[in-house]
Parts: structure tokens; C-alpha cells; sequence
């Protein structure tokens, strides 16, 4: 009990900072005057003084954190953040159940992208921004952020990041402090979205578009003020942009951080696991392509060229925004597709999945065992960038997929036990557990989450919630070697 | 000259006794002193037991009026540091080190007086590396020597049935290859020297020893020996200093097998090599020799520190088939007991790696020098200094210059320019003269020839 309390003491830190996100809706309000200040402003209220009031109610069991404790810490933030995060919606969307507002807003922080409102060319602005903000913070990581701007969680942060940060190696440091990383990654990520919003800008977007898009491409979520997404711009330009920026959001941060420290380029080449993305990403993009002008989908390769690209791209980083509605390709490449967001993306990337670097991992782990059979006396350990990975990395990648399957498995049996349709509750479990949004048949990106009855609604959630802290972070809490004393 | 030599392990050793033959003063010192005694014993020198590193050490040692010195422990920042203190201290006129790490030699800036005031390093360990990588690209020659920066080499290699020059004179070179020019510098049958002249015959099993441009030497091999295929396949028996350096060196053009029988080692050097295959296991074991298809490789090399077992893996790799074999071996009389037999080359480390040192303690101004068979013979390069009037050699023909008998001038460089030695050659100043010695102890009658008469200066 003690333990959860000095957890809770934390919990209501993180909360108290995030009530701080409710600025940007008000701010946004007052701006358009959509009538949605007073709900907003009530939410701050409510976030705020429950959050001092959890960290009053608990101060006298404030401690070190200790490594354990992390991810307890971990999974009650992101839970209890999404659900205070429900409240704007819920104030000012009649008819919107709990279950779904909670969808909406853990799509947004996951990333996910998946939207159970349709109509949302008609949503206030403020509701319309809050969504894509979630979507932002989310992108980089709650806990992420509140170590970068509050040294509120002492020695403790680095073991809460790591909880939170996806990818099997996490010590490379960027500096030697914690909360200097923390600041690092944020600032790298908040100045390549500057950039962003200003391409989009000069692209043609209205300002209030491309804010959103911005966050939504940066952050790989997916939400955005279209009922049509892109498609609604009719632009090239506009998708060449979000692609670029797609494909530098899958990378990870770490890598744009030194390079952009180091005026260089070269890091970028340095970096196997964002060349086998890039390279992995483009030759699926010019396969595809060529299929889809093959099959006589479109009239000319180049108009089967854009739209591979942007949708590829946004489907394989796990970001899910949308061009055309690719449901209607020949199944081969939507499937492909949905098999690129299990693998692609960097590890310190925004987007989810499995990650780049199990996937290397993977392979030469399979050719290692494959050398091993046919010369019994060999030492060879597996080498990533010229650098070795220890044995237990690589068990601990071999452990990960197992369970990331598994647990694909267990939830997709349990949507199709639920009424759901094969197709799309295998679609709709791989886009929620990779964070990538749009399946495919019911769920797929001409359409929304929105015919989901609850407990279909909370499976996605779970698988969300699964994809985004990378599996091992919640299930712990789920054996009782945790709990024990 | 008084030279003091800091370590006493194989390299400072071997030194030691080269130097020590030569009329030096040479003081050694080392940590060890059982090392020293067994080196008192044998030689003429003086030992200091101690930290090369510590002044008071280099002080017992006469560093105050000492010539050179020569840093060789085993320890890269002993060496820098005995180099330093030698400087600012006791004012060495001329400091070599050993360095070993790559990462020092990357950063020559280091080296330089204000810094660690290290005249000359150098690394047996590459210079070994260096000499086996030679002998992979021409796996026909014994030895492959570089001189004037790799555009002159001088081959050594055994004569074999097949050649188009063997069992003919020598003066019918020129007919073979018309626009290649050569010159054969010696010739050893049976362990004797012959010196070449116009009508030697080449017979089947003579070692010989040309000297020809760093282009031609493909072609001048050919006549000797039917070429082999070119190596593609090597295999590596040791994982050491020389062997992790030779894969490292090799295995982007090579398949490289490495096996290393300390299992900490293997995986240190999985870690470092990208497509070398690291096996762990005895290198001794025909098991695994067979089940590595021994019998596929082109080279065999035993570059273990252990000279026994060297020599037995490398027999029995030749017996299970491997094509050529090598063989590291440190003692004298092992190589000479081998060499020629079963084992294709023998190599002694301390005579590969001896000339470089010596290049820095000799008199006259060379820039090269190369042992050849182990210590016995040796190769220079000097650069001739002076006018007709100050120098015995230039402005002379090669027939007027006052040679003892068994050297002889294989080539002069002349700034970018190879010139194969003929009879009527004139020596300009500044050429850089390329001589052979049959016999090591004519060497100082050659630096004396050389020397610019005093009113030069």
C-alpha cells in the first residue's frame, strides 16, 4: 500500500503539470470564440485541484522512487492522464459515452490516431486542437516531458523514462543528466514541429491546420480536422511535406539531436536502424507503386507514385493519415502495409511497433543461429553498427516479440468472439497495437472506430496502451512477483 | 654509441643483441630482473632493474649522456612517458617508442617536442602485419621488401622447374623480358651466397633475390616459378597481437577463418573483426582443422605465441592439405630447421621487424633497412650525399665505385625515377641507392662509403 501511495504522490506532480496543456485549447478559444472556454477552463480547475489534492493527501510518503516502482508510475500516468483528458470532450460533445471519449483521447496520447467522432470538419477549434495537442505530448512521452521541465522526479526519472521510452537499448544518454536528455529530445522534437507547421504553412494550410497537422504528422498520431485527412487539400505539396516529415519523425531523436548539434549529416548515415527504415519504407513505396499501376488501379505510374507514398509512408511509420482510401487496393498492398507499422520505425522515434532494432536484432540473430549450425566453433555475437549486443538484449527482443504476438493473438480472438469481423478485427488490433490508426474493412480510413460497442472500444484501448509502453511495462503488473513484498 | 634500450622482452632483446654485436654501449632495463640476468649472461651490455618510466631509473641507466634512446616495453604510455622525461630531463638527442594502439598513431601530434617528443615510433607488431600481407598478395615470393616508399621491391623466392629463366644464364633475362628491367642481387644455393654475374645459371631450388619496380615484380616472378592461383581463402591460427591485425588488414579482400583458442579472446575479437569467421578452438585439432575445411584454404598461417605449436599446426595443416602454410617462429633454430622442409615460409619476428630499428642507429643516411635470410644478409637503402670531391660514390659509375666483395647495388632512385643498376650508371647526389649485402658484417664498410668526407660540412 505504501508503495502505491508514494506513487500516487507522483501521480498528482504529473498531473498538476499537465493541467498546464489545457493553456493552448483556452488559448485557441479565445482566438475563435467557439464557445468552449468555460469547459476548458473548468477542466484546468478539475485537473489541477485534484492532482494538488492527491499530492497533499500523500506528501508523507514522498521517496526515491525505486526501479520497480516505475512502472506502476508509468501506466497510472498514462491511464490517469487519458481520463482527465476525457473531460473538455464529455463537457461539450452531447451524446459521447465515457468509453469513447476515453478511446479518443488514449488514441490521442498513444499516437494511435484512431477516432471514434466523425464530422470533425464541424468540431469547435479548441476541441479539434486538444486532440491534436494529446497526440504531440503523447508523441514524445508524458513523463518524458515532466522530467524535462520539472526535476520533480530526482534519480527515479531515468527508470521512468526507460519505462516509457520504446526500443531494447535505452542507455545511451544523451547527456549526462537525466533531465539534460529529457530537455534534449524535447527541444529537438518541438523545433523540427516549428519547422513543420511553417512548411505546411507556406504550403498552403490555414494556419489552424497546419498546427494540427504538424503535431499529428510529427507525432505520428494520425487525428486530423478532416473527415477526408489529407485528401481534403488536393495537394502534392502538402503530401510531400508530411511525408518528409513522417519519414523524419520514424527516425530517432537521439540521431536528429546529435546531428543537428554536430552541423552534419553524416551521423544520419551512421544510424543502421534509420537506414534500414529509409530503405525498407522507399523500396516498399516503388513496389507498391508499381503494383497498384500494374493492377490498373491508376491511370499513370506517377499518380500510383504519390499516392504509395504518402500512404505507405504514413501507414508504415505508424502515423495513419490518409490520402485515398487504400481499402479499396488490392488486399496484397494494404496488408503489406499493415506489415510495415509492425516493423519499421526507429527505437526514440515517435511512432510504435515492434522497432527497427528488434527487427535487425531478429534477423541476424536468425543468420547467427544458421552460421552456428554450420560451423559448431564459432564466436560470433551480434553486431548492430559495428557494436555488439549482449545476449540478454537479445533475449529480452527474443521475450518481446513473443509477447507482442501473443498478445495480437489474444486480442484479436477476443474482437472476433465479440461479433467483430475477421478482417477487420485483425486489421483494427495490428493498427491499435502498432499505434497506427486506420485498419482495414469496418475500421478502415474512409471510416471510424465509432461502430465499436464498449468492450470492443476497451480491447482497443488495451492494445493501444500495449503498443505504446511496449508490452513488458504493463504486463509486469500483472505478475504477482511484482506485488511481493 | 650509447644507446639505452627500455624493455627487455623480445623486441628490446633482440635489439639488444643486434646492437650489442655492433660495437655499442647499450644499458637495458626492465622491471624484471631475472629477465636482465639471463641477458647479462649472454651479452655484453648493462642491465638497470626498474620503471623504465622513472627519472631516477633513466638516470642509473646514463640517460645524461646517452645517444638515443629506445622506448620497447610493452606499455605504450611507458614508452611516451620515458620518451618525455628523456627529453625535458636529460636531453636525448634521439627518442624512438613503440607504439602499439592505433588510436595514438592517429593523432601524430602527439609526438611531436612540445608534446611527448617521440623522434620515431614504431610497431613490430604492424611491420609483421605488413610483411605477411606482402606475402599473401605474392604468394610465389619468400619475402616481398619495400624500398623508397614501396616504388623499388626486392623479392626473395625459390627457383622452381617450370620458370622460363630457370637452368639458364642470367644475361638471357633481357631477352625473356625486353622491356622490363631487373637485376637478380644474389643468389643462395644450399645456404651458400653466389654473386651473380653475366653467366650464373639459375638452377631449380636456388633462392633469388631481384630487385625490380614495385610494377614489374609480377612479371620478373613469373619467369622464375609457374604462378599459382592468387589466394582467396586464409585461414589464422591465433588470435594475438598479429593475428587479430593480419584479419583485420585481410578480410575485406580474403575469406579469413581466425582460430583462437581462449574463449575471452574470441569473443573480444568477434567484437572487432566485421567478416572475419572467429572459430574457438585448438588450432592443433584435426577435428576442427577438418571440419573448417582446412584442405580448401589457400594460406595457413600459425601466428600463435607458442613456437611449438606453431610449428605443429602448420605441419599438420599441410598434411590435411592446405596450400601454403606459414609458420611464426621466434627461435633461430627452429627456422633454420623448418624453413624449406614441409613449412613453405618460416618467419622469425624479431628479424622481420629488426631493420626498422636499425634503419634509426645507422651511421650513414638510410632510410631503409631490411634482414634477409634471418639476419644473416641485409638490405639498405642509403641516400648519397656530397659532390665528386666529399663522397666516394657520387658522381662515379657504379663500376668505379670502390664496392667490397658480396654487396653489390641493385637500383637507385632518382626523385620519382626507378633506375635498375647497369655497370655504366652515374650516382647523383641525393639518389637514393639501393644496396644488397650477402653478409651482414660488410655492412659498416658500406655506411663508411657512403659517409661525406668531412670538409662537406
Amino acid at each position: 500500500m505504501h508503495r502505491v501511495l508514494s506513487v500516487a504522490h507522483i501521480l498528482g506532480k504529473v498531473l498538476m503539470v499537465f493541467s498546464l496543456a489545457y493553456l493552448l485549447p483556452i488559448l485557441t478559444s479565445l482566438i475563435y470564440r467557439d464557445g468552449q472556454l468555460a469547459d476548458f477552463f473548468r477542466s484546468l480547475v478539475l485537473t489541477l485541484g485534484f492532482g494538488t489534492l492527491l499530492w497533499l493527501a500523500t506528501r508523507d510518503f514522498k521517496r526515491e522512487m525505486k526501479p520497480r516502482d516505475g512502472f506502476l508510475m508509468v501506466v497510472s500516468t498514462w491511464l490517469g492522464v487519458a481520463a482527465f483528458s476525457t473531460l473538455p470532450l464529455l463537457g461539450s460533445l452531447g451524446g459521447l459515452t465515457f468509453t469513447h471519449a476515453f478511446f479518443e483521447c488514449m488514441s490521442g496520447l498513444t499516437t494511435t490516431g484512431a477516432t471514434v467522432l466523425s464530422g470533425l470538419d464541424n468540431l469547435p477549434q479548441s476541441i479539434n486542437l486538444w486532440r491534436h495537442e494529446l497526440s504531440w505530448i503523447g508523441g514524445m512521452g508524458i513523463i518524458v516531458l515532466a522530467v524535462a521541465i520539472l526535476p520533480l522526479l530526482g534519480v527515479g526519472g531515468m527508470q521512468l523514462s526507460r519505462a516509457e521510452t520504446p526500443g531494447p537499448m535505452k542507455d545511451s544518454k544523451l547527456a549526462p543528466r537525466i533531465t539534460e536528455t529529457a530537455k534534449n529530445l524535447w527541444l529537438v522534437y518541438f523545433a523540427i514541429t516549428l519547422a513543420c507547421i511553417a512548411a505546411l504553412k507556406l504550403a498552403g494550410m490555414s494556419g489552424f491546420d497546419a498546427i494540427c497537422h504538424a503535431f499529428s504528422a510529427m507525432s505520428l498520431g494520425g487525428f486530423s480536422t478532416h473527415d477526408a485527412s489529407i485528401a481534403y487539400f488536393h495537394s502534392p505539396a502538402i503530401e510531400i511535406i508530411l511525408t518528409f516529415f513522417m519519414l523524419v519523425a520514424g527516425m530517432n531523436f537521439a540521431t536528429h539531436f546529435l546531428a543537428l548539434r554536430g552541423k552534419s549529416l553524416k551521423l544520419y548515415r551512421a544510424d543502421r536502424e534509420g537506414v534500414a527504415f529509409i530503405k525498407l519504407v522507399s523500396g516498399s513505396v516503388v513496389a507498391i507503386a508499381l503494383f497498384l499501376w500494374h493492377r490498373g488501379i491508376y491511370d499513370n505510374f506517377w499518380t500510383a507514385l504519390r499516392h504509395a507514398s504518402f500512404n505507405v509512408v504514413s501507414i508504415a511509420t505508424d502515423c495513419g493519415l490518409t490520402s485515398t482510401d487504400y481499402n479499396a487496393w488490392p488486399i496484397l498492398a494494404p496488408l503489406w502495409m499493415l506489415f510495415l507499422s509492425c516493423i519499421s520505425v526507429s527505437s526514440g522515434s515517435t511512432g510504435g511497433g515492434i522497432k527497427m532494432i528488434r527487427t535487425l536484432v531478429l534477423v541476424k540473430q536468425s543468420q547467427r543461429e544458421m552460421l552456428r549450425l554450420l560451423h559448431p566453433s564459432i564466436v560470433n555475437p551480434l553486431k548492430i553498427n559495428g557494436q555488439v549486443v549482449q545476449n540478454n538484449v537479445v533475449y529480452s527482443v527474443l521475450g518481446f516479440i513473443f509477447l507482442y504476438f501473443m498478445s495480437i493473438l489474444v486480442l484479436v480472438f477476443m474482437l472476433v468472439g465479440s461479433g467483430f469481423d475477421f478482417v477487420s478485427s485483425f486489421s483494427a488490433i495490428i493498427a491499435c497495437i502498432n499505434n497506427v490508426g486506420p485498419g482495414l474493412g469496418q475500421v478502415g480510413p474512409a471510416t471510424t472506430y465509432g461502430s465499436l460497442n464498449s468492450f470492443q472500444a476497451w480491447v482497443c484501448i488495451l492494445a493501444m496502451l500495449l503498443g505504446r509502453l511496449e508490452i513488458f511495462s504493463i504486463l509486469i503488473l500483472f505478475t504477482p512477483a511484482f506485488w511481493r513484498k | 654509441m650509447k644507446i639505452i634500450i627500455l624493455g627487455a622482452g623480445r623486441v628490446g632483446s633482440t635489439v639488444a643483441e643486434s646492437l650489442a654485436g655492433e660495437a655499442n654501449d647499450i644499458t637495458i632495463v626492465d622491471v624484471d630482473p631475472e629477465r636482465l640476468g639471463l641477458l647479462q649472461d649472454r651479452l655484453d651490455l648493462r642491465t638497470v632493474a626498474g620503471n623504465a618510466s622513472h627519472p631516477e631509473i633513466l638516470k642509473q641507466a646514463g640517460a645524461q649522456d646517452a645517444d638515443m634512446i629506445l622506448a620497447v616495453t610493452q606499455n605504450d604510455e611507458t614508452n611516451l612517458v620515458a620518451c618525455k622525461l628523456a627529453s625535458i630531463i636529460f636531453n636525448v638527442p634521439t627518442k624512438i617508442a613503440r607504439i602499439r594502439a592505433a588510436d595514438y598513431l592517429s593523432h601524430p601530434e602527439i609526438f611531436s617536442p612540445e608534446n611527448f617528443c617521440v623522434d620515431f615510433t614504431i610497431c613490430p607488431e604492424q611491420i609483421l602485419t605488413d610483411y605477411i600481407v606482402k606475402l599473401i598478395e605474392f604468394p610465389e615470393a619468400l619475402q616481398v621488401l619495400d624500398f623508397a616508399d614501396g616504388k623499388v621491391n626486392l623479392v626473395g623466392m625459390r627457383a622452381a622447374e617450370g620458370g622460363s629463366l630457370v637452368d639458364q644464364e642470367l644475361q638471357n633475362i633481357r631477352k625473356h623480358m625486353p622491356n622490363v628491367e631487373t637485376r637478380v642481387a644474389a643468389i643462395f644455393r644450399k645456404g651458400r651466397a653466389i654473386m651473380p654475374e653475366r653467366d650464373t645459371v639459375i638452377e631449380t631450388g636456388d633462392e633469388v633475390f631481384f630487385i625490380a619496380a614495385a610494377k614489374d615484380i609480377r612479371m620478373v616472378m613469373s619467369e622464375l616459378k609457374r604462378m599459382d592461383k592468387p589466394i582467396r581463402r586464409i585461414m589464422i591460427a591465433g588470435g594475438g597481437n598479429i593475428g587479430s591485425r593480419l584479419a583485420k588488414s585481410v578480410e575485406k579482400a580474403y575469406q579469413v577463418k581466425l582460430i583462437e583458442f581462449n574463449k575471452k579472446s574470441c569473443e573480444r575479437l568477434a567484437a572487432n573483426l566485421s567478416s572475419t569467421l572467429v572459430l574457438h578452438g585448438d588450432a592443433t585439432d584435426e577435428g576442427l582443422l577438418e571440419a573448417e575445411n582446412v584442405d580448401e584454404m589457400d594460406l595457413f598461417c600459425a601466428l600463435t605465441n607458442d613456437d611449438e605449436n606453431n610449428i605443429m599446426a602448420a605441419l599438420l595443416a599441410k598434411r590435411m592439405g592446405a596450400r601454403k602454410v606459414i609458420a611464426l617462429i621466434n627461435r633461430g633454430a627452429y627456422v633454420d630447421l623448418v624453413q624449406g622442409g614441409e613449412i613453405d615460409i618460416a618467419i622469425s619476428p624479431s628479424q622481420a621487424t629488426i631493420g626498422t630499428l636499425l634503419t634509426h642507429v645507422r651511421r650513414a643516411d638510410v632510410t631503409a633497412v631490411h634482414s634477409l635470410r634471418r639476419g644473416a644478409a641485409e638490405a639498405l637503402e642509403l641516400v648519397a650525399h656530397g659532390d665528386a670531391k666529399s663522397s666516394r660514390v657520387v658522381g662515379r659509375r657504379i663500376d668505379e665505385i670502390d664496392l667490397p666483395p658480396g654487396v653489390s647495388i641493385g637500383a637507385i632512385v632518382r626523385g620519382e625515377q626507378v633506375l635498375i643498376a647497369h655497370h655504366d650508371t652515374v650516382v647523383e647526389p641525393e639518389d637514393h641507392v639501393i644496396i644488397f649485402a650477402i653478409n651482414k658484417e660488410l655492412i659498416p664498410k658500406v655506411e663508411k662509403l657512403f659517409q661525406v668526407a668531412m670538409g662537406f660540412f
